[in-house]
């Protein structure tokens, strides 16, 4: 660019020369910062020279050229500056004008209504793609204002009122320009003959999208006025950060699964049952207190547990060939076939629970990662998180709460930037190996002690039926339940400390690995439980109920670990501060995140393991989490303190979803799936007792349905060919694979689009700057010379 | 909502109601509010739309008082010379900006120029730094350290601004906003 001579520029002499943009308030003293310089650059004309002082050094981009600071520059390249499209799109109402001006000559070409969310992004008024009648120069407001109205009483009433209210104008504008356009709307009354009967059409659904829109609306905020818990979760959130905040988040999530499940399974099995409870063979023994610990006793025969339910069909027609002794007279014969509601219940309960994790979870996965580079994590902080809608109490909390998570990102972000050398990292893996080998190894030691007991008390289970009371006896089996809870409580611990010796650079990665540890604890403890119930105990348990007995184990267990839960907050959390207290040190425990998410989660599988054989399971677990809540908060508020380590917990509840997902819910699910399709029903109680396996009900019924109408044999077909042949299966996974393959591919395609368009724009932005400091000089040279 | 004289008439609420993002019960209640701030003898319908109301009844709301961006919310919506009045339809453009209904380009367009303080049309050094210090809290001992303070708009510029021209402009900040599912639940004020 060395041919400066021809550079032919209307520069503008004088102070200021008023802007052919004019914004909605005088410019000349809205721009205090440019009005002032302005000012004092044209007192001082020629004398000094300006100082150039260097912008600091930017790590990437930029090079040797920069964009100076206000000062640096004299008034016409200010003046200039100033009224750059970019910067007056932000504050000039022409440029709103002109900008809605093209979005609506574009819309009246397309000849389509528009959709309400689908306005095109703040398009530089001078990047005009349309043809030359729109133009190039720069045109008064007034000109660009009549344009405007003579576009908008091209559209149709309904796109006229979007418009105009999609416009970020003041209202006061917005009416006149509404008045401007509907004046000439007479003199067009005789081209809308043609287009009465759209106009009415689009009016209706106008209407109908306003009112849906409101109740909506309406709904919604009822709704948030409702939502259970808001206050306690600010007040969590203000006091430690949304770190433990996503726990009792979570905590709430899985309220809302067990209310699911227990929204099916109360009208459809056990209300039903309760209606029509069967004759009792079984005398009733008195209420103990034991009860509420083993669920054995006065629970063992109520509508609690699986052996409680009836194998035939309730209240039918009197005509039938069973019970016709007793034939009370009903006001509504509608039969129920119990057998098969109980297995469509839980068929149906854990299909929806499964869809809804699904959901969920890929939900939380498209709200964390996103195509493309970063995700501005510290923009999106500074300027999205402050809730507009908090009243002075709150405001306090809401300032801690945001400086808090602002100290985490910065944290977070000096930790990347210091690496360590070749020797550390060797030494940091010998490390992390051997600790990984200890805890694998523990988790295998606990797996065979667990084991092994399980074994000695069913072997002298028999042996010591004879010699003590029941109580005792009943007492007894409290143990299996109690030697895992101790371990799952102890284990943790000797984790935490193999942890401290190994140091992790990221304060999140910990949390991941020892999340990992407790988890395979856990599952191989729980996976060992199981194959102990459905072998053993079955077999052993021919005669007898099984099923009510794993029920039973599975309450036991829930119990157990709803006491020591208690038991570890109350007194593990007050205990450790009353020591630190008397010690005079000023450390508070900390929550630990990671151990009590996988206590939900755990107790959230023996539920789902429990459903079959106990449908009042859900119930429990109910109450469970509410009580949990609660003793959490207090505990939380009186004794701990907010976390040492500033950690993000952005992806915290995706990962707390997954994990609820793959090894909890699939487990339980092939657990289930097990259960139905290979395990005999006992023969004495429960819905299935003549059947050889549960799911043998659902084909009984069908070849009922087949003997009855002959028409219903397509659905025999679809059963055989498709439920019980595996090949479509194969067929459906290979489709999805294909389907996965592709997405993976179009999201790679599109990232490496948005890396080339941000290159573009900085390339376009170093070309700016070029400019810019190329019209510095030319004035500078020009002010020198002149 | 007949055209008595302390009711706003079918037309005008009618007019109002397509014009901005609120329902008709919402309008009635914002010309309620905003009569109440008015002297005891301007509160019939003519005057209230006439009057202007200074900004500091404005902020004497309960819903704007703990804002630490009340200010710049009165001086963003009002169209007075001096800035420093609202008059009701300016009252009602803040709170329609500000309802459910409310497009996100729309909100984002407005929080950009509440979050300009120096009305320039970008966001530069200056801007984010009173930013910051607005929603660290008002105390001496509550806001970040300079060091601190250097790093975070360092980081947001390197995060927002595309064109690496040292300042954050609209598309740049709705392309920040549009990544967060957030900004249209925070940016609420309901009366």
């Amino acid at each position: 660019m060395a041919r400066s001579s021809s550079f032919i520029l209307p520069i503008p002499e004088g102070r200021e020369s008023p802007s052919p943009d004019l914004s909605p308030y005088d410019e000349s003293i809205v721009h205090d910062s440019f009005h002032q310089l302005i000012q004092e650059q044209s007192q001082r004309v020629e004398a000094e020279a300006l100082e150039l002082q260097e912008w600091p050094p930017r790590d990437k981009g930029g090079g040797s050229q920069s964009l100076r600071g206000p000062q640096e520059y004299c008034s016409a390249t200010l003046q200039i500056l100033a009224n750059m499209p970019s910067r007056t799109i932000g504050r000039s109402r022409g440029a709103i004008i002109s900008q809605y001006y093209n979005q609506t000559v574009r819309l009246r070409r397309k000849n389509s209504r528009p959709l309400l969310r689908d306005m095109s992004r703040s398009a530089r008024p001078s990047i005009r793609q349309y043809d030359l009648e729109l133009d190039l120069n720069p045109r008064e407001e007034e000109e660009k204002r009549s344009l405007l109205v003579k576009e908008l009483q091209g559209l149709t009433i309904t796109q006229r009122n979007h418009m105009l209210r999609d416009m970020p104008l003041s209202l006061t504008e917005k009416r006149c320009l509404r008045q401007d356009s509907c004046i000439h709307r007479g003199r067009q009354r005789h081209h809308q003959g043609s287009q009465t009967q759209l106009y009415c059409c689009s009016r209706l659904k106008y209407h109908c999208i306003i009112a849906f829109r409101s109740l909506w609306y309406g709904l919604l905020s009822g709704l948030h006025a409702l939502k259970p818990w808001r206050c306690h979760l600010k007040q969590i959130s203000g006091q430690f950060g949304s770190s433990v905040l996503s726990y009792f988040l979570f905590l709430k999530t899985l309220v809302s699964f067990n209310i699911l499940l227990l929204s099916l399974l109360l009208p459809f099995v056990v209300a039903v049952q309760v209606a029509f409870p069967p004759t009792s063979e079984f005398p009733v023994s008195s209420f103990t207190g034991l009860e509420l610990f083993t669920g054995a006793g006065r629970f063992t025969h109520t509508v609690m547990y699986y052996g409680y339910y009836s194998n035939f069909t309730l209240n039918q027609p009197c005509s039938s060939h069973q019970n016709s002794d007793h034939c009370p007279p009903r006001a509504v014969h509608l039969p129920y076939n119990m057998p098969l509601a109980y297995l469509f219940t839980i068929g149906i309960s854990f299909f929806i629970t499964c869809i809804t994790l699904v959901y969920s979870m890929s939900r939380s996965f498209g709200k964390s990662y996103q195509v493309g580079s970063t995700l501005g994590v510290h923009a999106i902080t500074v300027f999205c998180s402050w809730d507009y809608r908090v009243t002075q109490r709150w405001a306090s909390l809401q300032h801690d709460n945001i400086r808090t998570q602002l100290k985490e990102l910065l944290a977070e972000g000096q930790l990347k930037q210091h690496p360590r050398s070749v020797c550390g990292r060797l030494r940091q893996m010998t490390v992390l190996l051997l600790v990984w080998l200890l805890s694998l190894g523990s988790a295998l030691g606990c797996a065979i002690a667990v084991y092994s007991f399980s074994e000695f008390m069913h072997e002298n289970h028999e042996v010591r039926t004879q010699m003590i009371s029941e109580k005792l006896q009943e007492a007894s089996l409290l143990a299996l339940p109690l030697i895992v809870c101790i371990i799952s409580l102890v284990v943790p611990y000797l984790y935490n400390v193999l942890a401290s010796w190994e140091q992790h650079d990221s304060p999140v990665l910990e949390v991941y690995v020892a999340i990992c540890r407790n988890l395979i604890l856990k599952m191989v403890i729980l996976g060992l439980l199981c194959y102990h119930w459905m072998g053993r105990k079955v077999r052993s348990l021919e005669d007898q109920c099984w099923e009510t007995f794993v029920g039973q184990e599975l309450y036991r267990f829930m119990m157990m670990d709803f006491i020591f839960t208690l038991v570890d907050t109350l007194f593990g959390e007050l205990v450790w501060r009353l020591i630190t207290e008397r010690l005079k040190q000023d450390r508070k425990p900390e929550f630990d995140v990671a151990r009590n998410v996988l206590e939900l989660i755990y107790g959230q599988t023996l539920t789902w393991l429990g459903v079959l054989f106990s449908p009042l399971l859900p119930a429990i677990q109910l109450l469970k989490l509410l009580f949990l809540f609660y003793i959490k908060k207090i505990s939380l508020m009186a004794n701990c303190q907010a976390p040492r380590k500033p950690w993000r917990a952005s992806h915290m509840t995706t990962i707390f979803i997954t994990l609820l997902c793959f090894p909890s819910f699939l487990g339980a699910a092939i657990f289930l799936s097990y259960a139905i399709w290979h395990v005999r029903p006992s023969r004495t109680c429960g819905p299935f007792r003549t059947l050889n396996t549960i799911y043998e009900a659902g084909k009984v019924w069908i070849r009922h349905l087949e003997e009855a109408s002959p028409s219903v044999t397509w659905f025999t077909w679809i059963h055989q060919y498709l439920v019980e042949n595996t090949f479509f299966i194969f067929l459906v996974s290979a489709v999805l694979l294909a389907v996965i393959y592709f997405n993976i591919q179009v999201v790679k395609g599109q990232r490496k689009v948005i890396c080339l368009l941000k290159e573009q724009i900085s390339n376009e932005g170093e070309d700016k700057i070029f400019l810019i400091n190329k019209l510095h000089s030319l004035y500078e040279k020009r002010a020198t010379t002149s | 909502m007949g055209s008595s004289t302390s009711h706003l008439s079918k037309e005008l609420l009618t007019e109002y109601q397509e014009l901005t993002f609120l329902t008709k019960q919402e309008i009635l209640l914002a010309h309620k509010r905003f009569s109440d701030l008015l002297p005891q003898e301007s509160r019939n319908v003519e005057d209230s739309l006439r009057v202007r109301v200074s900004t500091e009844q404005i902020l004497t709301l309960p819903e704007l008082k703990a804002n630490p961006f009340r200010e710049r919310i009165c001086r963003v919506f009002s169209t007075a010379p001096e800035r420093d009045s609202l008059s009701f339809e300016d009252f009602l453009d803040l709170f329609s900006v500000f309802s459910d209904a409310a497009t996100p380009e729309i909100k984002s367009h407005y929080a950009f120029r509440i979050f300009d303080f120096d009305d320039d049309g970008t966001l530069n050094k200056e801007d984010l730094k009173q930013l910051v210090n607005c929603l660290t809290g008002e105390g001496q001992d509550t806001q970040l350290s300079t060091s601190e303070m250097k790093q975070l708009i360092e980081n947001i510029l390197e995060e927002s601004d595309i064109d690496r021209d040292g300042t954050i402009n609209l598309s740049e900040f709705q392309h920040v906003i549009s990544r967060s599912p957030d900004f249209t639940s925070s940016f609420k004020i309901v009366l």
